[in-house]
């Protein structure tokens, strides 16, 4: 069996279905939610590659390149944030952030 | 000297830009920084914007295309950007004051609205899917940072992590959907994607279809548009007011014209697919922003609501997809965004000796203490409820006769029914202003802020009369981007 589009399609579909899952069904902790966006935008990553190769267009690699950077700066400040609000609540599990309802 | 003369579309997002990086130097190397008192960066940002501005004003809004198609300078970009830095200015001249007193005032804020500004502009002049998402990504990374500015209160803290994590998903969901029209095109020019779509037949498009939803979802959520609404009550409620002031206006018209110009550049051949989505996109707002609002007793969740009710109605001229609609779109938004201000100098203005005040009932009595701020207020609320002759009315009136033109009569029978609901809210705080039983008194309202509440209400009430500038360059705008999607389609 040769290992063709569909197969990494299908891998970055599962990552990314990981990912959203991880982000609503997690009940614990915040630090979890930036990991699932981290996957999820690992799994587009991996969309973009194999897009790109079989194409035999760079275009998606460059996409992904960028994709890297700007995946680094959302982490930056997503820690950043989360910090910020440990310091003022002492806590940073899912079901205390809820101070405004909604 | 010759290689530069090609980017001088692109002038006003590099002057900001370099103005951003000009007031972090200031900002690092200046001594005299404490909180909320420092070297007028509050003015010197103001002044940026206003070159900005000028700089735009000064091209011709002649067609241009930048970086093989990825920036793209038309009439389009031209009306959006100047109503862009219109409303950031207006938003931070109003206040500055507020600002410094709660010690938020620093150069930090004012670099990240900067940025957030460049970040906008980019996103409206757009041409490929790399553009659309870095210029998105500098909006929203900028963003999430200013919600959650205020560092010593949880409340703004918890409005930035929402924020973070709702808009990271929603990012999340634009790049998969990036990824997937980029691989079923082969392209990731808007133009060169129209073009591929245009050629197949519709069941061989399943994929970019696909990817078209996982888009717009993600641009639905920037808009705030219901289902994808969660997260703007708790960011306007939690954020300072000047943010969510900013929050209201100048980034929510960013991500429409990112929406409009995405949708009618780059799918046109595949229009009805994506009208299904705004029509329910729209009608779903328009009657959740009409029936969450009536409970609500903190006016910045009040505006929150009217808000998304707003994005619901500016979606119809969207979903037409003619030039009258695109047309009124525009005009919608531009009113919207003035009311907003408004709305916003006076709820900046609502605060008493112990400190900003967020309440609906402590507005009561206002008419008889302040007639001016509750006349403003009561004017833009009758305006936002879309009560002739006032400007909001005009709104309206543009979008449902978009609507009609189009044969989108549900929709406009939706939009109307869901106003004569929402108007129930607008009008119970004018009733809490002029027949309630005062309870609190508050300061006398700060001259910055008044100029532009009073502003805000002039054009609110002489809309009327003078109507042609906005609506004809909102019409030049709407052609242009519908002149350049007939030419790509031949």
């Amino acid at each position: 069996m040769t290992i063709g589009l569909s197969h990494y399609l299908t891998v970055a579909a599962c990552l990314f279905t990981l990912g959203m899952l991880g982000i609503f069904l997690n009940r614990k902790n915040v630090i979890v939610i930036l990991m699932s966006i981290e996957l999820m935008l690992l799994a587009v990553n991996i969309n973009l590659v194999a897009f790109s190769y079989y194409l035999g267009d760079l275009v998606g690699q460059v996409f992904a390149l960028f994709n890297l950077t700007v995946a680094a700066a959302e982490a930056a400040i997503g820690l950043a944030i989360v910090v910020v609000y440990f310091r003022n609540r002492g806590s940073i599990a899912v079901e205390d952030i809820n101070m405004m309802k909604g | 000297m010759q290689a530069f003369v090609g980017y001088a579309p692109m002038l006003p997002e590099i002057v900001i830009a370099i103005g951003a990086m000009a007031i972090l130097m200031l900002g690092v190397f200046r001594k005299d920084v404490t909180p909320g008192e420092d070297f007028g960066s509050g003015w010197l940002t103001v002044m940026v914007l206003i070159i900005g501005g000028a700089l735009i004003l000064n091209g011709d809004g002649a067609r241009e295309a930048l970086f093989d198609g990825a920036f793209i300078s038309d009439a389009f970009s031209r009306f959006s950007k100047l109503l862009i830095l219109g409303a950031a200015a207006l938003v931070l001249v109003m206040s500055l004051d507020t600002l410094s007193r709660e010690k938020l005032l620093s150069p930090e804020i004012c670099v990240l609205m900067l940025l957030a500004v460049v970040g906008m502009m980019l996103m409206v002049s757009a041409g490929n899917l790399i553009a659309l998402f870095l210029g998105l990504e500098l909006q929203s990374l900028a963003l999430y940072v200013i919600a959650a500015i205020d560092r010593s209160k949880v409340r703004s803290s918890e409005a930035g992590l929402k924020y973070f994590v709702l808009g990271s998903l929603s990012s999340g969901m634009l790049l998969y959907g990036a990824s997937l029209i980029y691989g079923f095109t082969g392209s990731i020019d808007f133009s060169v994607i129209a073009t591929v779509a245009q050629g197949q037949p519709a069941t061989q498009n399943i994929g970019l279809i696909v990817g078209l939803v996982f888009l717009m979802v993600g641009l639905a959520f920037k808009i705030s548009a219901v289902p994808f609404h969660m997260w703007t009550p708790d960011v306007y409620e939690g954020a300072p007011t000047p943010v969510t002031a900013f929050f209201a206006a100048a980034p929510k018209l960013a991500a429409f014209s990112l929406l409009v110009r995405t949708l009618l550049m780059g799918f046109p051949g595949i229009a009805t697919q994506w009208q299904q989505i705004i029509v329910f996109l729209s009608i779903a707002s328009m009657v959740l922003g009409a029936f969450a609002a009536i409970g609500q007793k903190n006016i910045k969740r009040l505006m929150a609501y009217s808000s998304i009710g707003h994005v619901g109605y500016a979606l119809i001229g969207l979903a037409t997809n003619s030039e009258a609609g695109t047309q009124a779109l525009l005009v919608y938004l531009a009113i919207y965004i003035v009311m907003t201000i408004g709305a916003f100098a006076c709820i900046l203005s609502m605060r008493t000796a112990d400190g900003p005040v967020e309440d609906i009932d402590s507005l009561s009595g206002l008419a008889n203490k302040n007639l001016g701020m509750a006349f403003v207020l009561a004017m833009i609320f009758f305006s936002m409820a879309g009560i002739p002759p006032l400007a909001g009315f005009f709104a309206k009136l543009y979008v449902f006769g978009a609507a009609m033109k189009s044969g989108l009569y549900t929709l406009a029978i939706i939009g109307v029914l869901s106003s004569v609901v929402g108007a129930y809210y607008y009008l119970r705080v004018v009733k809490v202003m002029f027949f309630d039983e005062s309870k609190v008194t508050f300061l006398p309202v700060v001259r910055s802020t008044g100029v532009v509440m009073t502003l805000a209400g002039a054009f609110v009430l002489l809309f009327v009369v003078i109507p042609s500038p906005l609506v004809d360059a909102a019409l030049e705008a709407a052609r242009s981007l519908h002149v350049a999607t007939a030419a790509a389609a031949r």
